[in-house]
């Protein structure tokens, strides 16, 4: 794989990026647009690219690139921007900690354990996936069960297969995506089974990945037991009521080998905590500014690591202006504090940023609590805007001009969903 | 010959998910009539789904010679949906020998479809 390893570590960098995901490379880039000479990336495996390497489909690329890419390509166009603009990328290091004055801490095989200073630094670890133990399936403790993108890794880059006939978890893009690719490996999918009364991923997924392939996706259902001493030798599933609560009346029994999980996402923050940052505890991510500073003087976070995204484009955008953020801060400048504090309101889970300011023009992202159509997005009375549908899925994106903002005056600004008419 | 005449899809233009409705009474590909859409992507979505529907697929075939096991591949264009399997299969025995660079042609015009499968990023040789 293409590298740019450092020839020699220096003490002290402009920029110093945890993550070398779509994330940490945008970040990169706009630290490097904005005038910072010395940047460091940072990556603990062994290529930088993130989890794009193993997402080996297609559907990435379209907004940020004006293309439809697959991830390795998407990578690889990121990779090759971040080696062509001098940035340094260091792979096989773990960065374990961190101080409030910038200090990182580095741990790497060719490194060892080193000490960086950083006049900005950017979070960009992305995240991980929930596993078994975060919804408490029932029964016993068998190998084989494992999470989608794992199985995904094994499949698409190491040519394993976790078994020969699986059951899946959730109906998230990755277990979609997931369910086709073991098909076309010759691996039998006996179903996806989802609690919620609709499927999580897109209809294009649903369409293509299951319909396509006459796998059943059984909604309002979950796995309420797992069998197995050695290995997973069946499941029991269930319907639920609306309160979720499994009708064992009308269970059934499942044989499979393999359980696949797909039940979301969790901002990877450990390192985030080393230090003493303010977090959503709805994104579970760093609160962040409109620059995406997060309450640390410096210390930026983007992508993932700041609330899960559903398209690597929007991660790319978003981490584009932490970099840029990172770099201005680190030569120096400051843009304006941020004045107004944006409240989720009726119908909206959250924002991000969680503040902004009336100076400037702002892309805000957010997600809705329940499917809507026909409504309109409020910013407090000062803006409003007709979308014709919302869903939890899908990630909100608004674009507010600063004229907009300016005729503001209080601190606080509710942001509501509401049903037209 | 069937005399199935109506046939249901669901669209994947916006997560609103219409149900389709296609009519081919009229004719196979001439004079389908499409109905349930909410939109115009919709209504072209059904028609286009009805008379030709195409794929893109993505794989990985075997590596010799570098850090992963498998190399991830793609169609360099949509191939017809009935295909799919069968463009997998076709490409399951091949392996390859790093370095591989983004593009590489993996296996040229698969099962006669003018589509290619191409390497989708480079791997170094260990």
């Amino acid at each position: 794989m293409i590298t740019a390893e450092p020839r020699h570590l220096e003490s002290r960098y402009d920029v110093v990026i945890a993550g070398a995901g779509p994330a940490g490379m945008a970040a990169a880039m706009g630290a490097r647009e904005r005038g910072a000479e010395k940047i460091l990336l940072i990556d603990r495996e062994r290529e930088a690219g993130g989890i794009l390497w193993q997402c080996i489909h297609h559907g990435f690329g379209l907004i940020h690139f004006g293309t439809e890419l697959t991830g390795p390509e998407y990578a690889q166009r990121c990779l090759q921007q971040v080696i062509d603009g001098g940035i340094d990328v260091l792979t096989d290091t773990y960065v374990y900690d961190i101080s409030p004055e910038r200090t990182l801490k580095l741990m790497s095989g060719t490194q060892g354990i080193k000490l960086v200073d950083a006049g900005a630094v950017v979070l960009a670890m992305g995240a991980r996936e929930r596993t078994r133990g975060a919804i408490r399936i029932g029964g016993e403790r068998p190998s084989g069960v494992l999470t989608a993108g794992l199985a995904q890794k094994f499949v698409n880059m190491m040519g394993l297969l976790p078994g020969r006939r699986v059951v899946i978890l959730g109906s998230g893009d990755i277990g979609l995506i997931m369910a086709r690719r073991l098909t076309l490996e010759g691996v039998e999918v006996l179903g996806v089974f989802e609690i919620m009364p609709h499927a999580n991923g897109l209809n294009r997924n649903v369409v293509q990945c299951l319909h396509d392939f006459d796998i059943p996706l059984h909604l309002s259902t979950t796995i309420v037991d797992i069998r197995g001493r050695e290995r997973v030798t069946g499941v029991t599933v269930a319907p639920v009521d609306e309160a979720f609560k499994p009708d064992m009346s009308r269970a059934w029994d499942v044989d499979c080998d393999t359980v696949m999980l797909s039940i979301g996402l969790i901002p990877e923050n450990e390192l985030s905590r080393r230090i003493n940052l303010r977090f959503d505890p709805v994104t579970t991510g760093p609160i962040v500014s409109s620059t995406m500073e997060t309450t640390a003087n410096g210390v930026f976070a983007c992508g993932n690591v700041a609330h899960i995204h559903d398209l690597v484009d929007f991660v790319s955008r978003e981490s584009l202006l932490a970099g840029r953020s990172a770099g201005e801060f680190a030569t120096g400048k400051r843009p304006p504090a941020d004045n107004i504090r944006l409240m989720p309101g009726d119908n909206v889970t959250y924002c991000v940023p969680q503040t902004v300011s009336s100076d400037r023009e702002h892309t805000i992202y957010m997600r809705v609590k329940k499917p809507m159509e026909e409504c309109t997005i409020k910013f407090g009375d000062i803006y409003s805007k007709k979308l014709p549908y919302v869903f939890p899925a899908e990630m909100v994106t608004i674009k507010m001009q600063a004229k907009f903002l300016q005729k503001f005056h209080g601190d606080t600004l509710r942001v509501d969903v509401v049903k037209r008419g | 010959m069937s005399d199935q005449h109506i046939y249901e899809y669901l669209c994947i233009g916006c997560p609103l998910g219409c149900h389709l409705l296609v009519d081919d009474t009229e004719g196979d590909t001439e004079g389908v009539k499409v109905t349930g859409w909410g939109c115009k992507t919709g209504k072209a979505y059904g028609e286009q789904e009805h008379k030709d529907p195409r794929r893109n697929m993505a794989t990985s075939v075997r590596v010799k010679g570098a850090r992963w096991g498998r190399v991830p591949v793609k169609t360099t264009g949509t191939v017809p949906k009935k295909l799919v399997r069968d463009v997998a299969r076709a490409v399951q025995d091949i392996e390859i020998e790093a370095p591989i660079k983004l593009g590489t042609v993996v296996l040229a015009n698969v099962l006669g479809t003018g589509v290619d499968i191409v390497a989708t990023r480079d791997m170094e040789r260990l």
